[in-house]
């Protein structure tokens, strides 16, 4: 009865705080309600129309769409690499940077399922795909795989700072005991939810492009890069505009996976490149026209050489202490990784799979304004979202959110 | 996929336990053997661990029946309210689309169900249009398993097939969906679909080519099916790979999964003009479809489960296409098999399709 009393008292305390705040603040949240409504309304045409508003066809049956949720799963599950050090090692530096992981993580998987719902032909009939009322192909499809372990991944993530941050809303210390094993289980969870959703591709026989064994492992080392080259980012924001402190050293640490990743990343893509172009076969002719072109036909181009140059300049910056430990340049090669792999793992990874097609056939996708108008709408979802799950979280920790006590 | 019956190399009599399966993949990767996987294909299939613990399936099918009524009367009220004039029709209307709405996959129906799932899909239609058409919701006969050889010697790539079929299974007018792709090939460059046109609009035969026709293959060990989050597509006993299109969430996974381009998905409402549409229907075959749904060659299934060739294969006007039951050693099909030197396409990916190429 009293947790419901407390439960009830947080949520209208923190409506009061996101309903609350400097005007930058409302600009910024009013111009994000405005995108989310114009997708909204692109989404709608689209409900009407069906999805011939797009730029997919039978040929290119995947685009915008399914791209940019395989991005947002390797943002979501890089989460885990602040969880991991924070709650498992005791690495105190950590331990502010975590929850806003895991709001972003939130943020992250609540956009998956929103493009997953967005590139349904028939949303009205999603229910088809619950166990128990509809009929669930588990296991034989990796879609349901996925639908499970992206749900699961969801719940942590919503349970563990939930539970962190009510405790400390009352004023009392979260207890290890509870949280640990949730933490624990959360970061073989995250390399779960990207493995699986690798698997989604690599197990298409179909598609030679995507079935490869190095699919999963490149997935993992592009995540563990744009994920928290995004939370960077999002630290450095927050460290400005809001009383929040983070010390230098968080970033530097984090800027420290960044680079790993963004390495090991760079190492795979070579030997990626070394086996369709050293002894190019039938099967790399989706290489051929990602990075090449293929009989006159050559939209992808601009966008994988950017995405490379990109990578490889924030590699490169990365690598040398001087630079990374500049907090300017930091930000600066974050920025450019991000980018950098959000065109790699979207477009350049989902488009070249069906292109040539299976006799061969060289079909070219280009996303239509509707299209890009739901995408942009989504992404505004997150980003409305992690606001206000950030804002409620900074001001529990701060303690100017507190229980104000039972009377 | 272990019993090849009607192969005559290695006429599989013995049913191998297999630790292999179609896929050639001796590990448990290729998820075509997982509980159920083996017996296969089609209805028979061992009900995996979620389907047996909601397998009361009668449980959840009387539970929709209770949500739809209680939905009824909601839906009753506001029609009643919103319009005097609601007849009877228009109520039975209403009642037709909320059981439509909740019904259950036609894999898992019984008899009884899926007779009135046809039988609310004909009401509907008379109700819409004003008339009839036939619905059939036949089932696999025992003993047949439907086989498909293509003469790349014969065609000549008049494209009377693709024509045919388009009438036969009410496809899509607007978009000018296809199931057959006829490939215009170079003489001398063998089998070279990166230099074939599959749309070509010039007089046939053209000189220095030759014509291949692909569609849907019925593969005994479709990629998919298995793919399919929600079993909306599956392989039945008599080989034939279909769709339900009312339990399609329209995630375009098989269409990925697919090496032949075989599927074909309606991106917007599908349109055929009302004289136009064959309304000799199957459930699983050419009945209408609606926007956001995926859909696919089934040989015919109205036409080849009532003992008749698929459309592309009767209009055909160089007898290029054989059709027939791999399991009766009388049939042409088994006589090509046996006689001619046949071959498949991309045999490397285990999909063990039901479709032979062959030349004279
Ligand atoms: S598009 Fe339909 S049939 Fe194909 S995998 Fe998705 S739900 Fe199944």
């Amino acid at each position: 009865m009293r947790r419901l009393k407390v439960f009830k008292s947080l949520v209208v305390d923190s409506m009061r705080v996101i309903t609350h705040g400097s005007k930058n603040y409302h600009i910024w949240m009013g111009f994000l309600s405005f995108i989310m409504l114009i997708g909204m309304y692109c989404y709608s045409i689209q409900l009407d129309q069906g999805l011939s508003v797009t730029g997919m066809t039978d040929r290119v049956s995947w685009g915008l769409y399914i791209s940019n949720f395989t991005f947002l799963v390797g943002v979501a599950a890089a989460a885990v690499m602040l969880v991991m050090p924070t709650y498992v090692l005791k690495d105190i530096d950590f331990k502010q940077a975590v929850l806003i992981g895991e709001g972003l993580a939130v943020a992250a998987l609540i956009m998956c399922l929103a493009f997953v719902i967005a590139d349904m032909g028939g949303p009205s009939v999603l229910w088809h795909m619950i166990p128990g009322i509809g009929v669930f192909n588990f296991p034989s499809s990796m879609l349901t795989w996925d639908v499970i372990v992206l749900n699961g991944y969801l719940f942590l993530n919503i349970s563990i700072p939930f539970y962190i941050l009510f405790r400390h809303y009352q004023g009392r210390e979260a207890k290890h005991s509870v949280y640990l094993p949730g933490a624990l289980i959360s970061v073989f969870w995250a390399v779960g939810i990207h493995l699986v959703t690798a698997f989604l591709y690599q197990g298409l026989q179909a598609r030679p492009f995507w079935n490869n064994a190095l699919l999963g492992p490149r997935f993992l080392a592009s995540a563990f890069a744009a994920g928290p080259a995004l939370i960077i980012l999002v630290l450095a924001i927050i460290r400005n505009s809001t009383a929040f402190k983070i010390e230098d050293k968080t970033i530097k640490k984090i800027a420290m996976v960044v680079t790993v990743a963004a390495q090991v990343n760079l190492i795979m893509l070579i030997s990626e490149l070394f086996k369709e172009f050293y002894a190019p076969t039938h099967h790399s002719e989706s290489a051929y026209y990602l990075f090449f072109g293929l009989h006159g036909k050559s939209a992808l181009i601009p966008w994988i050489w950017t995405a490379i140059t990109l990578n490889v300049t924030a590699t490169v910056i990365l690598t040398f202490h001087k630079l990374r430990n500049n907090l300017r340049v930091l930000y600066f090669a974050c920025v450019l990784l991000f980018i950098g792999i959000w065109i790699e793992k979207g477009f350049g990874l989902i488009v070249p799979g069906f292109i040539p097609g299976p006799y061969g056939k060289i079909a070219e996708y280009t996303p239509t304004l509707i299209e890009i108008g739901v995408t942009i709408g989504i992404w505004a979802l997150g980003a409305f979202l992690f606001t206000i799950l950030a804002k409620t979280a900074i001001n529990i920790e701060l303690g100017k959110l507190r229980y104000k006590g039972d009377n | 996929m272990s019993d090849k019956k009607w192969f005559s190399l290695n006429i599989g009599k013995e049913h191998k336990a297999s630790s292999k399966c179609g896929c050639g993949n001796a590990s448990g990767s290729c998820n075509s053997h997982d509980s159920g996987g083996n017996a296969g294909i089609g209805e028979e299939r061992v009900k995996d661990g979620f389907e047996q613990v909601f397998e009361v399936k009668m449980d959840r099918r009387s539970a929709f029946r209770k949500l739809t009524a209680s939905l009824m009367i909601g839906a009753g009220a506001v029609s009643t309210s919103c319009s005097m004039v609601a007849g009877d029709e228009a109520k039975e209307k209403a009642q037709i689309d909320w059981e439509e709405q909740f019904k259950g996959n036609y894999k898992l129906m019984t008899d009884d169900e899926k007779k009135a799932t046809v039988d609310r899909l004909v009401r509907s239609y008379q109700l819409r249009t004003g008339k009839n058409i036939k619905m059939s919701s036949k089932d696999a006969q025992e003993g047949v398993l439907f086989g498909y050889a293509f003469n790349i010697s014969k065609c000549q790539g008049y494209m009377d097939c693709v024509t045919a079929c388009v009438k036969e299974n009410n496809q899509d007018r607007n978009s000018q969906m296809e199931y057959i792709r006829i490939h215009e090939m170079k003489d001398g460059k063998g089998l070279d679909f990166g230099e074939a046109d599959d749309n070509y609009y010039h007089e046939v035969p053209a000189e220095g080519h030759f014509y291949l026709g692909t569609q849907c293959f019925h593969c005994d060990n479709p990629p998919c099916v298995d793919v399919c989050p929600v079993q909306a597509t599956w392989r039945e006993d008599d080989g034939l790979v279909v769709v339900d299109y009312d339990w399609c969430v329209g995630c375009r996974y098989c269409m990925a999964a697919c090496p032949y381009d075989g599927r074909r998905f309606n991106w917007s409402t599908p349109e055929v003009p009302e004289e136009e549409i064959n309304k000799n229907q199957h459930y699983l075959g050419n009945r209408l479809r609606k926007k956001g749904v995926m859909e696919k060659c089934t040989f015919c299934v109205q036409r080849s489960r009532s003992g008749q060739n698929p459309a592309c294969v009767e209009a055909c006007p160089t007898g290029a296409r054989i059709f027939g039951n791999l399991l009766d050693p009388n049939s042409t099909i088994r006589w090509v098999l046996e006689n001619k030197k046949v071959f498949r396409l991309k045999e490397d990916l285990g999909t063990e399709p039901k479709f032979w190429y062959f030349m004279d």
